[in-house]
């Protein structure tokens, strides 16, 4: 879940008005709470071109719901993961190299892409290739230990035939010369181009295995109501080989990665403030991936998580069997905003500890997208009876509507 | 110099007040008129690259085709090459705005894109009381895409919130029959503002403003533009970022293999340059027109100087005597003359600034000519332009000295000395015969023959000069050819004053240089514009010869008519035949102005009159050509070297198409050139079926007034203009008119400093003549007839220098015509010499010359007989 935009107040509203059409679209196109607030009220008015709704039972088809959906209001591929330098020792089957130890594994970057697409409803009548029916977004960033903060770049469009598309059928989104595709069929790999002033990467992922459906079946419920949910895969632990560039150098690299694609028309529920998302890879070769959905004060509303073994098994934890526990906060220099870093989960009886890669993993896109949010590579380390952490895995942790604190 | 020589030099400018201050004034006036043009042009240029650099924003690189697009396949292409970083398209439209005579410059933009390339268009949406942005067209956020949202510019919204007050002029161009001073409805009301596609009107909301953005803008999403002002697929312009370290020279190889004919890769500036070079044609010529003014003002410090040395010659014989060096004198000369232009110069660059200022508010920043319309420029100070015109102005001042200077620094002391000498010798003898004038006019012949340099005739321009020079030296030989045949006067002072002038001809150099320079500008522009004025009125004759003449906006705009308009029209009661016009602009290449292109049903044309002046050809396509026909403009003609015959390639559709030039003909509405097409071919070659003029021709017996009611009823008499031929010439016309009243204004300028010299003339001459007045009043004169000889002598001396001149102007209107016009503009006209008003104001001019060089002599005719007498010896 991608939710960089935070739930509206009256205040929150008039001053979103003022602000640079493009940064509100841009929010906009962000999955985010006003969104869902506005089209409960204009629902009756569109109905002939209703986004439709996401139901429970709804089966998904590889490859063919690696695509795009267009009919849903919004949907995202999202890729995580951590890159070493290649031949580093570790070799590419890294899982296999043993568990990290009370520190982890050594060194490494994070990096992160998303692709976003949004069904405005505007112009579906108008024979215009320009017609901005769909709107593409993507960003991308790289966690940089050595400079200790994030890389980040952001690409928006219109879709446009050949220049600007998310395709259906097989994955394959593009934003000029920024593109993920692949998935042509269940164990096909996935590439990825993306080139910016400052940090680039060329890379593959190799799936290995079939994709891991959250929820029931893929229906992932975000709320107490049903009315509020997606349809939602995840790949974890897939094998990433390339280069990645920073500055004018480029190195071969490899690590493993995770990829999320979900879609909707209706996710966040009413008074819902923020979330707390982590997809973890497990050095044991399993992914886990967990979120919480915040109300106004901080508390849960809503909580679900996806335990996935080697083999393709997978175990499905719904809200009684989480719980987020925030154990430090880092306070962005920059925007003021506090963040809580480290965490405690409790999922089913088991004690887990995540740890950041760096504490400045925060993404302030104002200029552009209007958010502000942290979203950055972590380690995830587990609890042993005497209280003893042991690293278990690695990968991303998403943070929303913590800046709302720092406005009232 | 020291000080006391300084003081010794620079005083005597004091003791001559009037002829100083008129040297100054002419000076002054040259100045400030050549500034001014300048300033003024540079200002609405200024204003034009300001608009070209806000619009392209941080492009390196701009794709353009001609007004009415390329397709926009071109973009994706484009935008996917790696030399390119971004590409932003842009759909440009001057919307029409129904019920207003105004326009409204619609650009239509993907903001993703300006964004990255031109950020001073972003858009900005304002929530307005008492609205909620969800009225915003569904969502307040994606206000931006909605395709019937428009955002203005803070400009356009003041000025289209406001009723448009109709002159008189825009009353004649729509021809709606609306009364001057009548009031034109807002174009927003409620927030809502109404444009024109077509026959039809749009409501578009006013959502929000651009805040980046100055001029009459408003800013849409290109999507809403295609889909409402029907330009699927279409596009004005793709507005490039090149990616890091790839120059722009390199792009451009890379890039122009891609594009399709008829679409250019340039830089951002060639917009702005392509501005200038069409006005610089227009822009020169006004220049010169103020370097003669200019030249005029040298004269008079001539005039002026050259007395003044004479009558200070013993002075100055005094000082060598006393030790002077020759050198020095000359500096010291020199320097006067200097302080002259200087001053002079300093007045003039004030007074230019001035003037220009007050062009802005009475004409705006085209000088009336039309180029820049709706620029609203201001006045900037220019330090460097000024600095060259105020070094201008002490230029004439020094080279207006530098033969007197000369002169009296290479005189004798002793000889000066004598008493007598210097009155006697007051005037150099002119020492030029008439075959240097004869040499200076064989050269202007040959000057005519120069070929345009860069589009502007350079070689006319120094034919004019040298005409000008020929006329000055020849104007001794002239008066010794000409007083003789006006010997035989009956009254005394006649005989006088026909003496002294028959004595002394290179007095009426002296004073009539300067009525030989301004009668000479004044003449040939009377001949030119007369001719011009002639030409056109007969021209509008013959391309307007139908009843009635509809259109939904100019070719410019988002109005047109379409088939059925057509048949609508074709259906109304009374309407004989219809004729249409389709105009379009083509780009040729990537540096020239854009081309005009006419299609026509050619059939119609064919049968009789069709409004197409040829000049050569025939009206009639060749038989058996392969390729189809086209009639090209004169301009084209020049442009192109075509004659009849030749082969003409076009980019139309997006390729080039050959054409065989079947006649050539006169235009004077398209200076860069035109050429017809049969619409037949034109349809075939684009599918574009719009039409932008109907010429209808009414049955016989009815009322044209009659149809065009009918017309507007059932169009809408918002939507559409008719106009009758009469209501257009008239209008042509005074366009015509205005375009031309700078001109005029420069005229009598120039004129006004070709008195200042013969009434610094006379003054100065007075005063060394005053012995000789003295003498005549004990011979018997009274005071009065002594006035009437300083009168009678003016107006021989002007007499001789207006002769000159209009012989002159009459050489220079030719070069104007037939050399100038059409290098400049590429059209001809036929002569047309408005005799009247030649006389009219040649035998004025001898009068007033007349009158001023009494007035001027006053002063030495107070004196008494004796006193003036004695103070001789």
């Amino acid at each position: 879940m991608r939710n960089k935009r935070l739930p509206p107040t009256a205040a929150d509203r008039r001053r979103f008005l003022l602000r640079p059409v493009v940064g509100s679209l841009l929010a906009l196109a962000l999955p985010g709470v006003p969104l869902l607030a506005r089209a409960g009220g204009h629902a009756a008015s569109a109905e002939a071109t209703a986004y439709p709704p996401v139901v429970e039972g709804a089966l998904l088809q590889f490859p063919q719901d690696f695509g795009a959906h267009p009919q849903f209001r919004t949907e995202w591929w999202y890729v995580t993961g951590w890159l070493r330098e290649a031949g580093g020792g570790t070799g590419r089957h890294w899982q296999g190299a043993g568990e990290g130890g009370a520190e982890g594994r050594a060194g490494g970057y994070g990096f992160q892409l998303t692709f976003f697409r949004v069904r405005t409803r505007i112009g579906e009548d108008n024979p215009s290739r320009f017609a901005p029916r769909q709107l593409i977004l993507a960003h991308a960033a790289i966690a940089d230990p050595s400079i200790g903060r994030l890389r980040h770049a952001e690409r928006s469009a219109r879709a446009y035939p050949g220049l600007v598309e998310a395709g259906e059928g097989r994955t394959s989104v593009r934003v000029d010369d920024w593109l993920l595709e692949g998935g042509d069929t269940v164990l096909a790999p996935y590439r990825t181009n993306i080139e910016t002033d400052e940090f680039g990467f060329e890379l593959v992922f190799e799936p290995g295995r079939a994709p891991v459906l959250n929820g029931k079946q893929g229906f992932s419920q975000k709320a107490p109501d049903p009315l509020n949910a997606s349809y939602y895969y995840s790949r974890p632990q897939m094998m990433v080989g390339g280069r990645m560039r920073i500055g004018g150098t480029v190195r071969e690299v490899e690590g493993h990665a995770w990829l999320d694609h979900e879609w909707s028309s209706e996710i966040l529920p009413e008074g819902a403030r923020g979330w707390d998302w982590v997809g973890i890879n497990l050095y044991g070769g399993g992914g886990l991936m967990a979120f919480q959905m915040r109300d106004g004060e901080g508390r849960a509303l809503w909580h679900a998580g996806t335990l996935s073994e080697e083999d393709g098994a997978s175990r499905i934890h719904g809200p009684d069997e989480l719980r987020f526990t925030p154990l430090r906060h880092w306070q962005s220099p920059r925007t003021g905003i506090r963040y809580p870093v480290e965490w405690e989960i409790e999922l089913a009886g088991r004690r887990l500890r995540l740890r950041p890669l760096i504490d400045d993993q925060e993404l302030d896109s104002r200029a552009s997208t209007g958010a502000i949010y942290w979203e950055g590579a972590v380690r995830l380390f587990e609890l042993g009876a005497a209280d003893e952490a042991r690293a278990i895995g690695e990968g991303y942790l998403e943070m929303t509507g913590y800046a709302e604190r720092l406005a009232m | 110099m020291n000080t006391r020589l300084r003081h010794l030099f620079l005083a005597s400018l004091l003791r001559r007040r009037l002829a100083t201050a008129l040297s100054l004034v002419a000076i002054a006036l040259g100045v400030a008129l050549g500034l001014a043009v300048q300033l003024i042009h540079g200002a609405a240029l200024d204003e034009f690259g300001r608009g070209v650099r806000l619009l392209a924003g941080e492009a390196d690189l701009q794709v353009v085709g001609a007004r009415e697009g390329f397709d926009e396949s071109l973009y994706p292409l484009l935008a996917m090459r790696p030399e390119v970083a971004a590409a932003s398209p842009v759909l440009e439209i001057e919307a029409r705005l129904p019920g207003r005579d105004d326009s409204l410059r619609i650009l239509g933009l993907d903001l993703f894109r300006v964004m990255q390339v031109q950020p001073g268009l972003m858009p900005r949406v304002v929530a307005t009381a008492g609205r909620d942005v969800d009225d915003a067209g569904g969502d307040g956020r994606l206000a931006a895409l909605q395709p019937s949202n428009l955002f203005l510019s803070a400009d356009a919204r003041a000025l289209l919130e406001q009723p448009l007050r109709v002159d008189g002029r825009q009353q004649a161009a729509e021809g709606n029959g609306r009364a001057e001073g009548e009031l034109q409805p807002p174009a927003v009301q409620d927030g809502w503002l109404l444009a024109q596609s077509g026959l039809r009107s749009l409501r578009l909301r006013v959502a929000g403003e651009v805040p980046g953005a100055s001029g009459l803008v408003g800013v849409m999403d290109i999507a809403g533009v295609q889909q409402h002002f029907e330009r699927l697929g279409q596009l004005s312009r793709i507005d490039l970022k090149l990616a890091d370290g790839i120059a722009v020279d390199t792009a451009m190889r890379a890039l122009a293999p891609l594009l399709p004919a008829g679409v250019a890769l340039r830089v951002p500036e060639a917009a702005a340059s392509e501005a200038g070079t069409l006005s610089r044609a227009y822009r020169v010529n006004l220049t010169m027109l103020a370097a003669i003014a200019l030249l005029t003002g040298g004269f008079l410090v001539f005039s002026t100087q050259l007395l003044a040395v004479a009558r200070r010659r013993r002075e100055f014989a005094l000082l060598r005597a006393l030790g002077l060096e020759r050198r020095a004198l000359m500096h010291g000369l020199l320097a006067e003359g200097a302080l002259v232009g200087l001053v002079g110069g300093l007045l003039g660059v004030v007074l230019g600034h001035a003037l220009a200022g007050g062009a802005f508010r009475l004409v705006g920043g085209d000088l009336g000519a039309g180029f820049f319309r709706g620029l609203a420029p201001s006045l900037q100070v220019d330090p460097v332009l000024s600095l060259a015109y105020l070094l201008l102005g002490v230029a004439a001042g020094v080279l207006g000295t530098w033969v007197p200077a000369h002169e009296a620094a290479r005189v004798a002391p002793a000889r000066a000395l004598r008493a007598g000498e210097a009155e006697r010798t007051g005037l150099p003898q002119a020492k030029v015969d008439g075959r240097l004038a004869g040499g200076l006019l064989g050269l202007a012949a040959l000057a005519c023959l120069l070929p345009p340099q860069g589009g502007i005739p350079v070689g006319g321009y120094a034919a004019v000069a040298l005409v000008l020079a020929a006329a000055v030296l020849a104007l001794p030989a002239l008066a010794r050819a000409v007083l003789p045949l006006l010997e035989h006067g009956r009254s005394v002072l006649w005989r006088l004053a026909h003496a002294r002038l028959s004595a002394t001809p290179a007095q009426a150099v002296v004073a009539g240089a300067g009525v030989i320079a301004s009668v000479a500008l004044a003449v040939s522009m009377a001949i030119m514009v007369s001719s011009f004025r002639v030409s056109v009125d007969e021209w509008l004759g013959q391309v307007l010869p139908a009843d009635l003449y509809v259109r939904a906006s100019s070719s410019a705009a988002s109005g047109y008519l379409d088939p059925s308009a057509l048949a609508t029209i074709a259906a109304v009661e009374g309407v004989a035949a219809v004729d249409t016009t389709r105009l379009v602009n083509l780009r040729l290449s990537d540096t020239e102005p854009l081309f005009s292109l006419l299609a026509r049903p050619v059939n119609a044309v064919g049968q009789g009159e069709w409004g197409l002046p040829l000049v050569a050809g025939s009206l009639v396509a060749p038989a058996g050509a392969t390729l189809p026909a086209t009639w090209v403009s004169e301009a084209a003609a020049d442009r192109h070297r075509l004659v009849p015959g030749s082969v003409f390639e076009l980019p139309i559709g997006g390729r080039m198409q050959g054409f065989v030039v079947a006649g050539i003909w006169r235009d004077y509405a398209r200076q860069h050139g035109a050429a017809l097409i049969d619409s037949r071919d034109y349809v075939a070659l684009t599918g574009d079926t719009r039409i932008n003029d109907v010429a209808i021709r009414v049955a016989a017996g009815v009322d044209p007034h009659s149809v065009s009611e009918t017309l507007r009823q059932r169009f809408g008499p918002e939507h559409i203009a008719v106009a009758l031929p009469g209501e257009i010439r008239a209008l042509s016309l005074e366009i015509f008119d205005r375009t031309f009243l700078i001109t005029y204004l420069m005229e009598a300028v120039a004129i006004l400093i070709g008195l200042f010299g013969i009434a610094t003339t006379f003054a100065a001459l007075a005063t060394t003549r005053q012995g000789e007045f003295g003498m005549l009043r004990h011979l018997g004169l009274t005071r009065g007839e002594i006035g009437r000889l300083i009168a009678l002598e003016g107006a021989l001396t002007a007499g001789l220098g207006v002769l000159a001149g209009l012989l002159a102007g009459g050489a220079i209107a030719w070069v104007l015509i037939e050399i100038i016009n059409r290098q400049s503009f590429h059209w001809s006209m036929d002569l047309a010499v408005p005799w009247l008003a030649l006389g009219v104001f040649a035998t004025s001019l001898v009068v007033l010359a007349g009158g001023v060089a009494r007035l001027a002599g006053r002063h030495a005719m107070q004196r008494s007989a004796v006193q003036a007498v004695k103070a001789d010896w």
